[in-house]
């Protein structure tokens, strides 16, 4: 492995800006990529990758900046045109076509032909000879759908490559694939590097970072936080570039309290999912936080789904208090007086084209059942009280939420869930992605709400914030969870070092 | 690779089952002159239905090929009875005009993405409007090309005739094999309905494609209509009514998935022929009323559709 | 999504004018080329007129139109409806021959159209099939079942009090008219006055966040499918009344595409979410004022196809993202 520093980089973007409404989603951003050289971009959501990966190969058009292959300024019109000009991209859900061979995949738009017909033969046999390139002896006349995802993406690499890609870039190519085809994947980035592909790895699995990237670029919130060598970064360091270190003084003030004691309000027994989370024992009492932080991918989110029945656990049992309930969807959970708020909020949080008004009352109202419709001048109550309690930011409570910002629209959710008088909440990433205001007021809130004598299970990767509220903290490294922080071990620095230990 | 063709087998063997099942109670279904006929009578079913294949394996739809039908027997009658016009001239006026119908379709379903189905209604209506313009009366074509052209037919030993209008469905479902199997266009129609999406980050041109799969298919509906009108040897404006959905159900009991990417040429071929099957049953059997036809279509329908629900509910999982 | 929502709040016009003033634009002409068609007499303690008889043919649409509504306003369609009416119509129609009671004639047609219905709704819920798919099914289905019921034939029967849902009259309105007017009235109460609507739009909006917040959007799906073959049962009752007979091959026939079209019209977008149900209303009649205003004009009825397919065509085209895009860049720079 050697670097060769005095080659001019194969592409180079500085100063690269995008911006979309309410939000900066890359702010100068530097980058770099040698040829002959794997590159790690990192970051948690919404730190910019997938932002820069689309403004790179032309999904998104960038606000200011430059991007330069082999010293050319270039600017892709669409991923096709980005591909013409020699940078490849292979997604994570392979965006190839299931349904056509294996050959007419690799050629599609330029098979050879005679007199209009396409010379199949001639077709599948230069495929053959391709995959053959990669290690890779399969029917080329299956469809693409009869093969795992891991063949498909090696497909896509070989597809990409083939259409002249100097720059390659993955993304999370890894996320659903096992140990044994992570290996086969690491050979072909391997030999794609030795022939001299610039080769960008989209990833969150720190191990694999360790074992394939030369060198490592961390996004945060739109920013570069750095690039480095990876020979010469430790692992802690790392993970202290994408969880970061900062954090909104004034929301943090919170003192160690003396552990929470009683009997658990819910609790999961060998709670699990095969393929989403290993199962897990987890207890919540009343009055008390429990955090769960781990990186993107780690489980995080899985869990927060399958404690409220959106995911169905396929072991264990759950329990409220001390009684065995069944949670099998999200009403179940509604009607046991869960909450959730989710992370992806435009999809599964508001329902924009409705009002604020008809957004908080959705969930008290679906547990009401449709015959018991909440009078309008109660439901204008409900809103304004809950606008005016959480200082939701609108003219009136008209207004479809899909106006607000995202700050407001998270305040909106969480009074979504606060009007059915809850009595567990589940918030994942309540914080991501809103501005510092209110950042801080929704800090405070759960806060308040724990005070309140609500048990609370909240997902953030902002670690100095999580640690500030939690009573407990549960870490979850590769859909398990490896540990449970309590009393003086529920800091940044532990719940860090937890994260980036090895097993 | 057993999966690939578990539908199309599947019609297959539908088929065969029930052509025994005829040939069990009614001993003549051997004979050429029934194969013959049934050939015959859904020759314009099968055209339109090749048609209708390329845009459901693209994964849109097109309501409107019934009043096309019936628009190209009313302006074959008109043109050619009222104003006298040679009877090739209209055949390759009114197969020009139904291409630019289609293209325009296609034009309005992919430049602002309304559902195809809205659209190719809009068509339908249309189009069935154009014949009530033109004429309400039903016409008959009594031009001595006509005669000729029907004359024109194979010997079958046996008895039975392999009409000019059959080798013309035979000749159109020969060429939209090729088509769908062995060109760019086939392979670009193909990627359009397994994923719109993909296929655009991969470069097939998604407009021109789209364009072109409504122009075939309103083009075949009217190469239909003049074998319609062959063999009805009239133009009249309320025919073909409901043909679309004959149509779309021989292309689904084809095995041809109505979600669009997956399903062969062949396999519609063999769906029309077990509409047909139906039929000459209903027919044969003389006590049946031709409202089964409606329901067994219906029921095969359910299955084939409710089949490939299955088949891909099984095809994720297996992942 | 946020885009297009956005632009519609840009909008300054006062929701539901462009459909009545189309509606006003309709009638106008209407009066220029037939004088007498705002005329209105009283006769026999019945009200007629061109008027009230744009209302009375355009009652069985304005009903589909109903149940249409809230299909729609969950992402779905219904292409069912015109077989659903045959079939109701059947067995009313049958039955009364027979010599049932009106009562269990009725009682019987609606059964079979909220059957249907719950086919419909659980092949799109359950089966999760896309409700184009689902409900051509029926479509194709349903016309033949109309005809087993009926044996083939056009039924006819003897009974005033069933041929009076058809042409006879109440507080001097034509039957039809007043019946769509009630179902208007059950529909607004049943959706406004409970928590329906508002499940309802959710779930057409967005699906994922209403089914997180609790929502049976499953449950509301097979309801809204039920509440359309209902509606449609009802339309198909009274089309059978009318002529005194159920005809399997022609009752219904196209009418599906009508009550789309008067959705449409009415500003429910195809991609589900709010709805009027007015609206849809004001579409069935502005598409039964062109009817009539075509005929008196004295061009063939058929011409009706062509305007229709033209105004569907124009309002889609208004609608869709690409042109309200257009429309919007060029606000801002005005």
């Amino acid at each position: 492995m050697q670097l060769k520093s005095e080659q001019p980089d194969l592409l180079e973007i500085s100063g690269l800006t995008k911006g979309f409404p309410g939000v900066q989603a890359l702010d100068h951003v530097d980058f770099t990529l040698r040829a002959g050289e794997i590159h790690g971009l990192l970051g948690e959501n919404g730190a910019g990758k997938s932002t820069l990966i689309k403004v790179l190969t032309g999904v998104f058009r960038r606000d200011g900046g430059s991007i330069c292959l082999d010293g050319q300024e270039i600017e892709a019109r669409d991923p096709a045109d980005a591909l013409s000009l020699g940078i490849g991209t292979v997604y994570q859900e392979v965006n190839l076509l299931p349904n056509l061979s294996v050959a007419e995949n690799l050629f599609i738009g330029r098979q050879p032909h005679r007199f209009g017909l396409v010379r199949t033969g001639e077709m599948r046999g230069r495929s053959s000879e391709l995959l053959a390139t990669y290690g890779l002896h399969i029917n080329v006349a299956d469809p693409l759908g009869s093969y795992s995802v891991a063949v498909q993406q090696i497909i896509a690499i070989a597809r990409a490559v083939d259409l002249s890609a100097k720059v390659l870039i993955l993304d999370e190519p890894t996320a659903s694939l096992d140990a044994q085809e992570v290996e086969t994947l690491f050979r072909i980035l391997n030999d794609l590097k030795a022939r001299g592909i610039g080769i960008v790895f989209v990833t969150h699995f720190l191990d694999q970072v360790y074992a394939v990237c030369d060198r490592i670029t961390v996004l945060r919130n739109g920013r570069l936080v750095g690039s480095r060598p990876i020979a010469e970064l430790p692992r802690i360091e790392l993970v202290s570039m994408m969880l970061g270190r900062e954090l909104a003084a004034e929301a943090l003030h919170r003192n160690q309290r003396p552990a929470v004691t009683g009997n658990p309000m819910v609790a999961f027994k060998d709670y699990g999912k095969r393929r989403l989370v290993e199962p897990f024992d987890l207890e919540i009492r009343p009055g008390e936080v429990v955090g769960l932080a781990g990186l993107l991918g780690s489980g995080r989110t899985e869990t927060a789904k399958l404690v409220f029945g959106i995911e169905r656990a396929e072991s264990g049992q759950a329990f409220v208090d001390g009684k065995p309930v069944r949670i099998a969807s999200p009403r179940d959970a509604s009607r046991l007086r869960f909450g959730f708020t989710p992370e992806d909020r435009k999809t599964e949080g508001i329902v924009a084209e409705l009002s604020i008004r008809e957004n908080i009352i959705l969930a008290l109202q679906a547990q009401r059942g449709w015959l018991h419709q909440i009078p309008r001048r109660k439901q204008d109550e409900i809103a304004n009280r809950f606008i005016k309690l959480l200082d939701i930011r609108t003219p009136d409570a008209e207004k479809p939420i899909g106006l607000l910002s995202g700050g407001n629209q998270q305040k909106a959710l969480l009074a979504r869930w606060l009007a059915t008088e809850p009595r567990f909440l589940i918030l994942d990433e309540p914080t991501r992605g809103i501005d510092v205001g209110a950042h801080a007021e929704i800090i405070r809130l759960i806060e308040r709400l724990c005070d309140d004598g609500l048990a609370l299970l909240v997902i953030s990767s902002e670690l100095e914030e999580i640690a500030s509220y939690s009573d407990r903290v549960v870490v979850l490294r590769d859909r398990k969870h490896v540990r449970e922080l309590s009393g003086p071990e529920v800091n940044a620095d532990t719940i860090m070092t937890t994260i980036a230990s090895h097993q | 690779m057993m999966r690939r063709h578990l539908p199309v087998l599947i019609t297959l063997a539908v088929f065969i089952a029930g052509y025994l099942i005829c040939l069990a109670q009614f001993p003549s279904f051997a004979s050429t002159r029934v194969i013959g006929n049934l050939l015959t009578d859904n020759a314009f079913l099968g055209i339109v239905a090749v048609g209708m294949t390329f845009v459901i394996l693209s994964g849109g739809i097109d309501l409107s090929v019934g009043s096309v039908i019936a628009f190209t027997g009313v302006f074959l009658a008109v043109s050619i009875e009222r104003y006298g016009l040679n009877p090739y001239l209209a055949f390759v006026l009114i197969m020009g005009l139904a291409a630019l119908f289609g293209a325009g379709m296609g034009f309005l379903i992919h430049t602002f993405q309304i559902p195809a189905f809205i659209v190719t209604l809009a068509g339908m209506f249309l189009a069935r409007g154009m014949c009530f313009v033109l004429t309400t009366d039903s016409i008959p074509i009594n031009a001595p090309a006509y005669g000729q052209i029907t004359e024109i037919a194979l010997r079958l030993p046996g008895g039975g005739r392999l009409t000019f209008i059959a080798l013309i469905m035979l000749a159109v479902f020969g060429l939209g094999i090729v088509l769908a199997h062995f060109t760019r266009f086939g392979a670009d129609v193909y990627a359009l309905g397994g994923n719109r999406t993909s296929a655009e980050l991969m470069g097939v041109p998604v407009g021109k494609t789209t364009v072109r799969i409504y122009m075939l298919s309103s083009f075949l509906a009217a190469l239909a209509g003049i074998v319609f009108s062959f063999y009805t040897s009239a133009g009249y404006s309320l025919a073909a009514t409901g043909v679309e959905l004959d149509t779309i159900a021989a292309v689904v009991i084809g095995g041809t998935l109505l979600t669009g990417g997956s399903g062969t040429i062949i396999g519609t071929l063999i769906g029309v022929l077990i509409q047909g099957l139906i039929q000459t049953y209903i027919t044969f059997e003389g006590t049946l009323s031709s409202w089964w036809t409606k329901i067994a279509i219906g029921a095969l329908l359910f299955a084939f559709i409710v089949l490939q629900r299955g088949l891909s509910a099984a095809s994720i999982r297996a992942r | 999504m946020s885009g297009m929502m956005q632009v519609s709040s840009a909008r300054t016009l006062p929701k539901g004018l462009p459909q009545l003033a189309a509606l006003l634009v309709v009638l106008l002409v209407n009066w220029l080329v037939f004088r007498d068609f705002f005329a209105v007499r009283l006769q026999d303690g019945r009200l007629f007129g061109s008027l009230i008889d744009v209302l009375n043919r355009g009652a069985p649409v304005a009903i589909l139109a109903l149940g249409m509504t809230l299909v729609i306003a969950t992402r779905g369609i219904d292409l069912s409806v015109g077989a659903v009416m045959a079939i109701a119509g059947a067995t009313a129609a049958t039955l009364t021959a027979q010599g049932y009671p009106l009562p269990a004639a009725l009682a019987a047609a609606a059964g079979v159209g909220l059957a249907c219905g719950l086919w419909n709704g659980i092949l799109v819920a359950i089966l999760e099939i896309q409700p184009f798919v689902a409900t051509l099914i029926l479509m194709v289905a349903g016309r033949g079942f109309a005809q087993l019921i009926a044996e083939g034939q056009i039924i006819t029967f003897v009974s005033e009090g069933f041929a009076a849902i058809g042409g006879g009259s109440f507080l001097m309105l034509p039957m039809p008219v007043v019946i769509a007017l009630a179902m208007l009235i059950v529909t607004h109460f049943v959706i406004r006055y409970t928590a329906l609507g508002l499940f309802i739009e959710a779930t057409g909006a967005n699906v994922r966040s209403s089914a997180y917040a609790g929502i049976g959007t499953k449950v509301v799906t097979i309801a809204v499918y039920m509440w359309c073959s209902l509606c449609a049962a009802i339309a198909g009752l009274i089309v059978t009344a009318d002529i005194r007979g159920a005809d399997a091959n022609n009752a219904g026939l196209w009418l599906e595409l009508d009550a789309i079209l008067a959705v449409v019209v009415g500003g429910t977008s195809l991609f589900g979410g709010r709805f009027s149900l007015g609206l849809s209303v004001v579409g069935a009649l502005i598409i039964q004022a062109m009817n009539t205003g075509i005929l008196l004009s004295g061009f063939p009825p058929e011409y009706n196809l062509i305007v229709k397919a033209i105004v569907v065509l124009a309002v889609l085209l208004a609608q869709t993202p690409v042109l309200s895009g257009l429309r919007f860049i060029w606000r801002a720079k005005a």
